[in-house]
């Protein structure tokens, strides 16, 4: 199925987002409602079944440094002191998927031990982010859209450089395949939509823009994002202890480097 | 354990293992065993096998435990060569076995004997069939699992589908053989459904009365683009809700999530584990398994039921499956 296309929905605008949240998501009356009593909402948490084996757990509905940094604590705590039962976790910018086994949990019951996890959350301390440098070659067949994003915004290739390279990125979450990591944010001069046509595959290791969202591609996928540049280092490798090169709450720089070092490092 | 200690072990004890030699491969053939579930958090969907619950009985004919790895084949099965012989089963759909001249039931264990071949040929019922042995097929895990994820290459054998040529170990069993059989009952229960049951999306509400009314009133087919990452559906398109910015989030197994064109997708085994569009629905756990054995040009409709009733569905199939009478010997 046309991945492009899934990444392509991803249409954000961190900077501007106008999702309503008005307190509790309503319950939907007509069909399909809740099989218990809702609970009371803990700091602006809003639960909302997924499925019939996941619940949402959303904090607020802005992308926001506060919402990442309680996504984090409670995928921390969840992975620290693991709930039985829960089978999974996907965290994203404000909300964390918590997959459950429906045979031994329902939501009124995971909703329940999660309001005491969240009920931790503010005193929980967080080691301390880690900071990655990611070595990328800028432009060239590594970067073929960088003269384009530069054209976009009437810079020059080496501006978009410069201005890329000199931000410290946040990895919100790991989503979408394996090791690919959401970093924000792109400052607002930089930040570019997606391609019309996504390619059909792009090459592992680059480096693209989507909005004012940026990150590398792991893998040979399909893609709609930007792509200015290319990194020889591995974003997912599956024979070392840590798989993924980047984890959820990372503090990301791009520090450009030639093709030359680019061989280099490939070969090293 | 490192997986590279397992794939040395395995390496030294291939002497001592059987095999099965890949005469023809199918049209997409992979190990698979339940899923790896917990990665999550490093981008890395459950995978696993497309109808976990034909796995599920195949390992129980064969004696093994239920996430033991077999191969799933797509559409069209493969021919398999046993230089050793095996204790095997088919299970899911009817792919036309034959072992060398005989015919073979999908649904009953059987004894090949060293140097026979097993051969599948088109489905003549769903879109897959599970091919499961005694020991199951020994490959290195990756995150605790046997299955292969085909995107990114990983798990499985090599990461990919079976090419012809290719020799899969069979892990270490014992045991006489005993014939088995998946009991009738059990059988009409799993035959692919043309409805669908789902539960409610977490963006229902985002969706017009009227498009709601056209989700669930209207006949979907299962389009040619459908694999173990989605089903795309072709039908009554649905509007998009207006006024509305969808942020990333975490996106569930069997969620039916609906792209501005309006063709709603079925998130399925090999899902990206975040995803952007809003979601109408999702098919409910005791239905997925049915997911795995839809082909293109398939005709399905959606049931909305109840959380409760959701939940007292699998109850009920997870009864009958463990029940004592769902195999008979």
């Amino acid at each position: 199925m046309g991945l492009g296309k899934a990444l392509e929905a991803v249409r954000i605008h961190l900077s501007a987002l106008t999702v309503p949240s008005s307190g509790r998501v309503k319950k939907a009356s007509e069909i399909g409602s809740r099989a218990h009593n809702p609970l009371p909402m803990i700091q602006g948490v809003q639960f909302k079944p997924a499925s019939d084996q996941s619940l949402l757990v959303y904090f607020g509905r802005k992308v926001t440094r506060d919402a990442h940094q309680r996504v984090r604590k409670l995928l921390h705590l969840l992975e620290s002191k693991p709930i039985v039962g829960v089978r999974n976790l996907h965290p994203a910018y404000c909300s964390l998927l918590v997959v459950f086994d429906p045979l031994r949990l329902r939501h009124g019951d995971l909703e329940n031990i999660l309001s005491d996890y969240l009920r931790r959350l503010a005193r929980l301390r967080l080691p301390a982010a880690r900071k990655v440098e990611i070595p990328t070659c800028y432009g060239g067949e590594f970067g073929p859209d960088l003269e384009e994003v530069a054209r976009l915004h009437g810079m020059t290739p080496a501006q978009v450089v410069e201005l890329h390279s000199s931000v410290t990125y946040v990895v919100y979450f790991l989503g979408f395949v394996p090791g690919f990591a959401y970093l924000g944010v792109v400052p607002e001069a930089l930040a570019t939509p997606r391609l019309a046509n996504p390619r059909r595959s792009t090459p592992p290791g680059s480096v693209g823009i989507a909005d004012n969202q940026t990150g590398v591609y792991p893998f040979s996928t399909p893609g709609g994002w930007r792509l200015i540049g290319r990194t020889p280092t591995a974003m997912f490798r599956p024979n070392q202890k840590d798989m993924s090169f980047l984890s959820i709450g990372d503090r990301v720089c791009f520090t450009p480097i030639s093709a030359a070092q680019f061989t280099a490092l490939e070969n090293s | 354990m490192l997986h590279t200690d397992i794939r040395r072990a395995i390496h030294g004890a291939r002497e001592f293992m059987n095999s099965i030699q890949i005469q023809t491969p199918g049209l997409l053939t992979t190990v698979q065993d339940l899923g790896r579930e917990g990665f999550g958090p490093m981008g890395v969907s459950a995978s696993g096998a497309a109808d976990p619950i034909s796995l599920r009985l195949g390992n129980r004919l064969v004696g093994n435990l239920a996430n033991t790895a077999g191969l799933e084949m797509t559409l069209l099965g493969g021919a398999f060569v046993f230089p050793e012989g095996a204790i095997v089963a088919l299970a899911g759909s009817d792919f036309g076995a034959r072992l060398d001249d005989a015919k073979v039931d999908v649904g009953t264990s059987i004894e090949v004997h060293p140097g026979q071949t097993l051969r599948l040929g088109p489905t003549r019922s769903g879109a897959r069939c599970y091919l499961c042995v005694q020991g199951g097929i020994a490959v290195p895990p990756f995150l605790r699992s046997a299955s292969t994820h085909i995107l990114c290459g990983l798990g499985g054998f090599e990461g990919r589908p079976l090419k012809t040529g290719d020799a899969l170990l069979i892990g270490s069993a014992s045991g006489p053989f005993r014939k088995r059989t998946i009991a009738p009952h059990i059988s009409e229960h799993l035959f692919p459904r043309k409805v669908l049951r789902v539960t409610s999306g977490p963006q229902l509400e985002w969706f017009s009365e009227s498009s709601r009314h056209s989700f669930y009133s209207g006949t979907y087919r299962i389009s040619e683009q459908c694999d173990r990452m989605g089903l795309r559906l072709e039908g009554a398109p649905i509007s998009q809700p207006h006024h509305r910015a969808m942020i990333t989030e975490g996106v569930s197994l069997g969620a039916v999530q609906v792209p501005p064109g309006g063709s709603p997708i079925i998130l399925f085994v090999e899902q990206q584990t975040t995803g952007g569009y809003p979601k109408i629905a999702n098919v409910i756990s005791a239905d997925l398994h049915r997911l795995g054995q839809l082909r293109p040009r398939d005709e399905i409709r959606f049931e909305l039921v109840t959380w409760e009733a959701a939940q007292s569905l699998l109850v009920e199939q997870e009864k009958r499956l463990a029940s004592e009478e769902s195999i008979l010997e």
